[in-house]
């Protein structure tokens, strides 16, 4: 990047990624459904699956909180880099707020950027709340792996937030919001996120391990329970991320 | 060059699938000048400014905003370049003066927020989120993000649109301001009285093209300076009626009783056309004439059709 070249006019381009980053964080975790389905929602989820017994899980010898943390993470960076962004843009992208805000200094590379580090953004808080929770409820992470998942984190981050993307820039608003949280939905149950992979059913287990939902699940496991991140994961989620990255930019429409 | 437009658009092709939504159109607008747009729905206005926004790409033809090709040289265009989209862009969660606030800070030295808020009186719903804000309100709003970063040229897509009287005295005072200040507007309008106040030049468009441009006294010069409208009984023999005038002049029965003459209109005509209608013992109910306005030029050159 030829970040020496000064543009007259506009604010330095750290001024305003950052900007945009704490408009995108604000924007969701103001916005009430937005809160739901991020926080509220995978927390529920934890507190649900660990206290309740009504499902019968079979936790390979750990704690059940252990067990089921890391995948309710895994689940909640969903909710934020995928169903949320796709539905937050795509309904920006109708209202012509993509095109506005391309028009001024920012730009569609600011813009983007805003996005992502926005997602992260959100996803610090989610960490904090789900963590805590989790602490609260007897988990103990694998210390050894606290970064490695903090790695596995941005991997999936980039995944989903690519889908997100080329969701929100190639379908209609109302569509979005259909595909998003019923993709959602699929994934999780299915998808080898809060369930491994290996406990699912059939050939269902060889497809979830090729999903970027079964990847990242496997990932936040694996460095939690053990402290190891499995390569397999690492090369799914950044296929997936060169692949719907690029196509993101490619069909993305701004009209 | 001192005298470099602002805006350049030379033969403008913008194309939807097969349909040539702007079919070589030139145009050019200058700073200190309010130049507007003027055409019917679907005559390529919006289109075309997109095309100059960096937000669509020609087809054919070259744009030069600032001197400069808006498709590769959006970086340096956009800190010199303010947009209100016709659909207003503004994100719908947040509230009224924070999005303002959003979007000065991608400037390094924009206006100063309160001087703003106060000239398009945003403060009395600053606090309010843009979704529940009325139409006039949102237009304010979307000029304020538009002009916040000092722009050099401006480009407004129906800035009146949904506006209250108020607001449109505001916006037009800002406008103006603007256009004091050196900076070139570019606006879109259907509306006549818009363009009639606040164009230095305005450039009527119809199917992608320009038909007629000029200032306003040039439009309304160039066409027929005056009209006649008369309102007497149906049915008046209007043939008969055009020979007794003379001149070359029409008469035309648009609306039964409803008679407009069209033509080089002279106090002889006038004369005439009484003498005729003393000589059939027809007491008109009422003569008229006066001045063509911006809208008899606009629905001359665009048609009265609906579409």
């Amino acid at each position: 990047m030829t970040a020496t070249t000064t543009h007259p006019g506009a604010a330095p381009t750290w001024r305003r990624v950052l900007a945009q980053t704490s408009f995108e964080t604000r924007a969701i975790l103001r916005n009430g459904e937005q809160l739901l389905v991020t926080i509220i929602v995978p927390v529920l989820v934890l507190v649900g699956l660990t206290r309740g017994t009504f499902v019968d899980l079979d936790t390979a010898g750990e704690s059940r909180i252990d067990f089921l943390t890391p995948g309710i993470l895994a689940l909640a960076v969903m909710t934020s880099s995928f169903t949320s962004q796709a539905i937050a843009s795509s309904f920006d992208r109708r209202n012509g707020v993509l095109r506005l805000l391309s028009t001024t200094p920012l730009g569609r590379g600011g813009l983007l950027a805003g996005k992502v580090l926005g997602v992260l953004g959100v996803e610090v808080v989610q960490i904090v709340v789900i963590g805590l929770t989790a602490v609260l409820l007897g988990w103990r992470p694998d210390p050894a792996g606290l970064g490695l998942a903090l790695v596995a984190v941005v991997l999936g981050t980039g995944a989903f937030t690519s889908l997100a993307l080329l969701v929100a820039g190639t379908l209609r608003a109302e569509a979005v919001l259909a595909v998003a949280n019923l993709a959602l939905i699929v994934l999780a149950v299915a998808g080898g996120v809060i369930i491994p992979a290996s406990r699912l059913p059939g050939p269902l287990e060889h497809v979830a391990l090729l999903l970027p939902s079964g990847a990242l699940g496997e990932a936040m496991r694996e460095t939690l329970l053990h402290g190891v991140l499995p390569p397999w994961s690492v090369v799914v989620l950044v296929a997936w991320t060169a692949a719907l990255g690029w196509g993101a930019g490619r069909l993305f429409r701004w009209h | 060059m001192p005298d470099s437009p602002a805006l350049e658009i030379t033969g403008l092709v913008k194309r939807y699938g097969d349909r040539a939504v702007v079919d070589g159109l030139d145009l050019v607008a200058r700073a200190g000048q309010v130049t507007a747009v003027l055409g019917p729905n679907g005559a390529g206005k919006t289109t075309t400014v997109e095309c100059c926004e960096g937000l669509r790409t020609p087809d054919e033809g070259s744009v030069r905003v600032l001197g400069l090709d808006p498709a590769t040289s959006a970086r340096d265009l956009r800190p010199r370049v303010g947009v209100m989209l016709q659909d207003g862009g503004l994100p719908t969660g947040v509230r009224a003066l924070d999005m303002l606030a959003h979007v000065a800070r991608m400037y390094a030295s924009p206006r100063d927020l309160g001087e703003l808020t106060e000239r398009l009186g945003l403060g009395s719903f600053g606090r309010t989120t843009v979704r529940r804000l009325s139409g006039g309100q949102r237009q304010r709003l979307a000029l304020a993000a538009a002009v916040v970063g000092r722009p050099e040229i401006v480009f407004l897509d129906e800035p009146s649109a949904g506006m209250d009287p108020q607001s449109r005295r505001a916006v037009w005072d800002l406008v103006r301001e603007l256009r004091d200040e050196g900076v070139a507007v570019l606006l879109t309008t259907h509306l006549m009285d818009e363009a009639e106040d606040l164009a230095d030049h305005v450039v009527v468009v119809d199917h992608g093209r320009v038909v007629a441009q000029g200032s306003v006294g040039a439009l309304l010069a160039a066409a027929d300076d005056r009209t006649l409208q008369l309102q007497a009984s149906p049915g008046l023999d209007t043939a008969a009626l055009a020979r007794a005038l003379g001149d070359g002049l029409t008469v035309d029965e648009h609306v039964a009783g409803t008679y407009a003459v069209t033509g080089t209109v002279t106090p002889r005509t006038l004369a005439a056309l009484t003498g005729w209608l003393a000589e059939h013992d027809e007491l008109a109910t009422r003569i008229t004439v006066g001045r063509r306005t911006l809208e008899d030029v606009f629905l001359d050159l665009t048609g009265r059709d609906l579409r």
